[in-house]
């Protein structure tokens, strides 16, 4: 390791003022502190430090995505392999299978190491698009505006191919993720200063300028040819019975985006951002109470036409992205409210939002992406409430 | 017939906001929602006059303007719809006139902070659009309060949401030239992207 200390120590005459180099010094910076803390000390009068840093908060939500990469990984493969199966079909003409020819594991869903690398020839080349072009705003924009590029760009590159359906075009993925880094985030001035999760507005864009490929009532999965509906659509249509068992939804084994189809991944997630305190506790509880309270009061209301309303809340959780949006869009500390009792109203808009979506508005069948972004706008009220009903309050208490 | 009314409100005030769904009234959207508070005054004043003004003009139109309307005077012909536009900005006019009186000598605190937006109130398009689309969709009485109430109760969330998101902005560092103007027409298309949320619920 000292050999890396000496070897940065050495380049960094040439990005610092008067250097052959000086414009790429928010690069420098960055791979300086991404692999040493930084050494730069605090120039005013001293503040409190705390190891919880940006760097390391944002590093625990990569960590906290594992889980559900990994089964993005897998059953990106699964689904493909059950698709070819159902079609018959030996092979596909997608590159991805054709590596997998030549690496001679065959199309079979029974072969764990089989679906996880075919997943991965499917998620990896979405994800390095994703890290490039992202990248590249970043980049530019750290050079032009003098500021630093942070971790909070990782969080946001894993988060969006972890939405995508898994067959969508790479040119999508990079305009996407520039809408998502440009406008979502580096016209507000970077990390910390925008207003919506730039991993949502990224695909909400995708979503609005390609509805005809993304809009989410027929199942993504990465073989050509295959159609049927995604769980969501045989709940809507009273016609079509429903074909996944709630387990299988629960462990994430139903075609859906990449990332989001397990809740079980999420889960796990969850308990990691909630033990490293990084994640609100109270946003997503509270997320969960309003989905189960707007359920109950939809399925007393009940109705003839639409089958949406009888739906049972514990379906709600484990279908669409639910889970996902819950534990790691929702949560988003910049765009989520900030207030500790703002964090209950948040969250349990979010969870009435979503209900009524999914159940009375038939252009979505799902609502989890809109009701997030929804609340986002709303945030920033929320919390200005709650803050001066707090200083209403402490005014009031120190009259003599 | 409260089930009609009350998905009518729902409707006006997200699936069609005056401000987010159909851009109208972009001028005040856009210039009174620096503060939350004159957000606030503004909103409150846009649902006042737009409660006033929407049946106002609902009876104006059934009763005078309306082919056959003035029948029972002699004029079985007479079609006056051609005075539609004139008639409407007249009513809106004397209202908001009407308004920013009651304002001056009750809440003067209100009618200073609201300054000059009270007068611009009509010239507002989501006001005129309000009485407009009642026209067009042959609202009854009914109907046209609580549409005038929700239109105005739409513009008010929407105008509200802004000026908090724009005092939050305050601590963002904007590129100099998206500064102002620039930077609150990105956010007002980022935030129309979250009311899509709504578009397509029938009601």
């Amino acid at each position: 390791m000292k050999f890396l200390r000496n070897f940065l120590d050495k380049q960094e005459k040439h990005f610092l003022k008067g250097g052959k180099l000086e414009t790429f010094y928010p690069l420098y910076e960055t791979a300086d502190t991404f692999l040493y803390t930084s050494a730069a000390p605090t120039k005013s009068a001293s503040h409190i430090r705390d190891v919880m840093d940006l760097k390391r908060m944002m590093m625990m939500v990569v960590i906290a995505l594992v889980p559900a990469v990994f089964m993005a990984f897998y059953n990106t493969g699964l689904q493909a392999n059950l698709g070819l199966q159902e079609l018959g079909a030996a092979s596909s003409p997608h590159w991805q299978a054709q590596v997998i020819e030549w690496l001679g594991l065959g199309f079979d869903p029974t072969n764990i190491l089989g679906n996880i690398i075919f997943g991965a020839l499917y998620f990896l080349p979405i994800y390095i698009v994703t890290l490039a072009v992202g990248g590249f705003w970043e980049v530019l924009f750290a050079v032009v505006r003098k500021h630093e590029v942070n971790e909070g760009f990782l969080v946001t590159s894993l988060l969006f191919p972890l939405i995508l359906p898994p067959n969508i075009p790479y040119w999508q993925v990079a305009l996407g993720i520039s809408f998502g880094v440009v406008i979502g985030k580096e016209v507000f001035g970077g990390v910390g200063m925008n207003i919506l999760n730039p991993a949502l507005t990224a695909r909400a864009f995708l979503f609005f300028a390609y509805p005809a490929e993304i809009s989410g009532d027929k199942v993504w999965v990465a073989v050509d040819g295959l159609s049927s509906a995604t769980p969501l659509a045989q709940f809507a249509d009273s016609a079509m019975s429903v074909s996944y068992s709630w387990m299988d939804s629960f462990i994430g084994l139903i075609p859906g985006s990449m990332g989001e189809t397990s809740a079980l991944a999420c889960l796990i997630g969850a308990a990691i951002l909630i033990f490293s305190k990084v994640g609100s506790w109270k946003i997503m509880v509270s997320v969960i109470v309003g989905t189960i309270l707007t359920t109950l009061a939809l399925n007393a209301v009940g109705s003839d036409t639409n089958p949406m309303f009888g739906l049972p809340f514990y379906w709600h959780f484990v279908i669409g992205g639910f889970a996902f949006g819950t534990v790691f869009m929702a949560t988003d500390p910049v765009s989520a409210a900030m207030t500790e009792n703002g964090k209950y109203v948040y969250g349990f808009l979010i969870g009435f939002f979503v209900v009524l979506v999914r159940v009375v508005n038939p252009a979505f069948p799902e609502g989890m992406m809109l009701a997030i972004l929804f609340m986002n706008v709303f945030a920033p009220i929320i919390d200005r409430y709650f803050i001066n009903k707090n200083i209403k309050r402490r005014l009031a208490r120190n009259v003599i | 017939m409260i089930e009609h009314y009350l998905s009518l409100f729902i409707k006006s005030i997200f699936i069609e906001n005056m401000a987010l769904a159909f851009f109208l009234g972009m001028c005040t959207f856009l210039a009174v929602s620096k503060r939350v508070e004159t957000a606030v005054g503004l909103g409150i004043a846009v649902v006042v006059v737009q409660t006033i003004t929407v049946p106002v003009n609902n009876l104006i139109y059934n009763h005078v303007l309306r082919e056959g309307a003035l029948a029972a005077l002699g004029f079985e012909e007479l079609d006056l719809t051609f005075l539609g536009l004139i008639t409407y900005i007249g009513v809106i006019a004397a209202m908001v006139q009407i308004l920013e009186m009651v304002l001056d000598k009750f809440v003067p605190k209100l009618y200073n902070s609201l300054g000059i937006f009270l007068p611009l109130i009509t010239v507002n398009c989501a006001i005129l659009g309000g009485t407009l689309f009642m026209v067009e969709r042959d609202y009854i009485f009914g109907e046209s309060v609580v549409f005038g109430l929700g239109s105005g109760t739409g513009f008010a969330i929407a105008i509200i949401a802004l000026a908090g998101v724009r005092e939050k902005m305050k601590y963002s560092n904007v590129p100099e030239g998206l500064r102002g103007l620039g930077i609150t027409f990105i956010t007002v298309g980022l935030m129309a992207i979250a009311f899509m949320l709504f578009s397509g619920i029938q009601l």
